[in-house]
């Protein structure tokens, strides 16, 4: 068999490993693709279904691009005033949460990041401790509970002012990143340590402040599980919480209230989930093609060892 | 005001300031702290929420031990000893609950652990950089989805009446399965969501430490007349071994602790075969009955087992691997 490829110029013994490096590529690529279509395909699914009619979907007639494109889905997701309360609720909740984590996680990691500060060793010991070994989930409820903050917006801020893990990160940012020779210029000086962090380390740490809006933004944007426990009042829901009922508990007003008959209920039901799912990812994957090279970033700092 | 000579010599180099004896030795770190007074204001905040919310908990714990009521308060309620302990062993879901908690650890750590690696491998092997980039920007995509949405899309999927996984199985003539339902899928699904969520995420450390090795290795390899494969085995894979021992050390750490926010949004009475474990069990228990002693001692033995294990491994591969946590 005759090919024309470069491997033809080569002895034998080459043209073979050229052929298995051809394969090679061959098989990377076949894989790569599927993995692509593996993760993608679910993604558009949902998305295509949001905007088709539920019978098509049904039908199966629905496979990539949407068919018999409609709105109506949305129309009554954003007829739905729990939805539109809860999604309030949640942007407040991230915008502050973030804020007071920003707060706290940045006055703890600059101390922390000075090789010079007496007990450093010691305080790092107590924080990254609480990674591996914790209370529990009944008496940290507990602590929240006797602090009154139960059912209160602030249960949703202050139990989770401070992810350690985000604090290692950006402490080992300020210890890497930013020359400690700077940092004692500016001291021999007469630089206060408020005045060094205000005027010269946090301006040099645009980065890993991006890195950490992101972690804690989308932290607070996707979780339910303390909203589960700490919250009864259905007019602090977040959107999390709205979403589970809808779409996992299925007890949902949104339906009851459509006024459709029993088969339309239920294929409306499904294009109205599909609808909410996209509603409520929006926010963050809008982001995500601005932010993913700070978030990558953010894990690789996290990854080095000090 | 601080007097600048204190400052410049608490500035100056901490080993000069630390080799001093005595009574010189104290004054000197007295002086040392004082000329760092504000550090410790901006740490005041921050070591308070630790106080109160890491090592309240870890304070209030105690009731594991006690007949906790709520009354009588934390300290307050009588020591009972072993006796929460005891019932959970004794407990008619005690070998359920431990079953379905180590075997859905160990599939993670048999099947989802090594998968980011092998894609981080993949992803290095790609020659078009664009294509590289995709498959990076897009395995990333589903790591920011919650988790109630994730399975929100579970239950859409895989619903026996309208699911396109059904309708698909119908189509090849096959009976509708109600997976979310069954105690039998429950692992599968569990275990498969979590991979297609967080693989590409996972993979990220990989690959940044793939990119750390260096190139003339795999130049010598090449001249040697090493095939790809053979470079992957002889200098990809150990290259990065001290990151997987790491991240395997992590992964054990959090043996017990198995994702059970999501666990929870999955379950319901008839998978709880396959999906009550520990954790959920405590939510159940101590949240929703208020049985508080109880499932305080129950997430007790789970926070136990779980540091043990950390401690173990760590230990081990600090010494076969030398790599270690700390």
């Amino acid at each position: 068999m005759v090919r024309k490829s470069p491997a033809a110029a080569f002895p034998a013994a080459s043209r073979t490993r050229m052929d298995g490096e051809r394969v090679f590529d061959l098989a990377v690529y076949a894989l790569s693709g599927l993995i692509l279509i593996v993760v993608l395909y679910p993604l558009l699914f949902v998305l295509s279904a949001s905007f088709s009619d539920p019978q098509k979907v049904l039908d199966g007639e629905m496979w990539l691009l949407p068919a018999g494109f409609t709105l109506d889905a949305y129309k009554e997701v954003l007829g739905y005033e729990g939805v539109w309360r809860s999604y309030g609720n949640t942007l407040l909740y991230t915008g502050v949460g973030t804020a007071v984590n920003l707060l706290l996680t940045t006055l703890a990691a600059y101390p922390l990041s000075r090789r010079d500060l007496p007990g450093r060793g010691l305080l790092m010991f107590g924080i990254a401790f609480t990674m591996f070994f914790s209370g529990g989930i009944i008496p940290t409820y507990l602590v929240v509970k006797d602090l009154h903050l139960v059912n209160t917006f602030w249960a949703m801020i202050v139990p989770t002012a401070i992810a350690t893990y985000n604090l290692i990160v950006m402490r080992t940012y300020f210890q890497n990143g930013i020359p400690w020779e700077l940092q004692e210029a500016a001291l021999i000086d007469g630089c206060s340590n408020t005045r060094l962090l205000a005027s010269v380390i946090l301006p040099l740490s645009k980065p890993i402040l991006a890195v950490m809006v992101l972690f804690y933004a989308v932290g607070h944007w996707n979780s339910y599980f303390n909203a589960l426990i700490y919250l009864r009042d259905e007019n602090l829901y977040p959107l999390q919480l709205v979403l589970r009922q809808i779409l996992i508990v299925s007890q949902s007003s949104v339906l009851d209230d459509a006024g459709f008959g029993m088969a339309e209920k239920l294929l409306m039901g499904e294009s109205i989930k599909y609808a909410l799912i996209i509603v409520a990812s929006i926010p963050v994957l809008l982001l995500y093609p601005f932010v993913q090279k700070h978030f990558v970033k953010g894990v690789m700092i996290g990854s080095i060892k000090e | 005001m601080t007097s600048s000579p204190e400052r410049q010599e608490a500035l100056s180099d901490p080993r000069r300031a630390a080799s001093g004896t005595g009574t010189s030795e104290a004054r000197r770190l007295r002086r040392r702290i004082a000329a760092r007074y504000d550090l410790y204001l901006m740490l005041a905040l921050p070591l308070l929420w630790y106080l109160i919310f890491q090592y309240g908990p870890m304070y209030g714990v105690q009731i594991a031990f006690k007949d906790f009521n709520p009354v009588k308060g934390i300290t307050g309620s009588d020591w009972i000893g072993f006796d929460n302990f005891e019932r959970f062993f004794s407990s008619y879901y005690f070998g359920r609950l431990l079953w379905n908690t180590v075997s859905i650890s160990l599939l993670r750590l048999l099947i989802a652990f090594p998968l980011p690696i092998l894609l981080a491998l993949l992803v290095t092997e790609i020659r078009s950089d664009r294509f590289r980039k995709l498959l990076q920007n897009v395995t990333y995509i589903p790591h920011f989805i919650s988790a109630v949405v994730i399975v929100g899309m579970l239950e859409l999927f895989l619903d026996p009446r309208t699911g396109i996984v059904n309708l698909l199985l119908q189509a090849a003539g096959g009976q509708p399965v109600s997976f979310m339902e069954s105690a039998g899928w429950f692992k599968t699904i569990f275990i498969g969501s979590n991979i297609w969520q967080n693989m590409g995420w996972q993979s990220i450390v990989y690959i940044a430490a793939l990119s750390g090795i260096n190139p003339q290795l795999y130049e010598a390899a090449k001249m040697d007349g090493a095939s790809r494969l053979r470079r992957l085995w002889h200098i990809s894979v150990p290259g990065i071994l001290p990151v997987i021992v790491i991240m395997l050390i992590l992964d054990v750490g959090s043996f017990m602790n198995i994702g059970f926010e999501k666990i929870l949004l999955m379950q319901n009475n008839l998978n709880k075969g396959s999906s009550d474990v520990i954790q959920t069990f405590v939510y159940t228990n101590g949240i929703l009955k208020g049985d508080y002693g109880y499932s305080s001692a129950i997430g007790l033995f789970n926070s136990v087992i779980n540091f043990a294990l950390l401690v173990l491994i760590n230990g081990y591969a600090r010494r076969k691997a030398e790599t270690s946590l700390w």
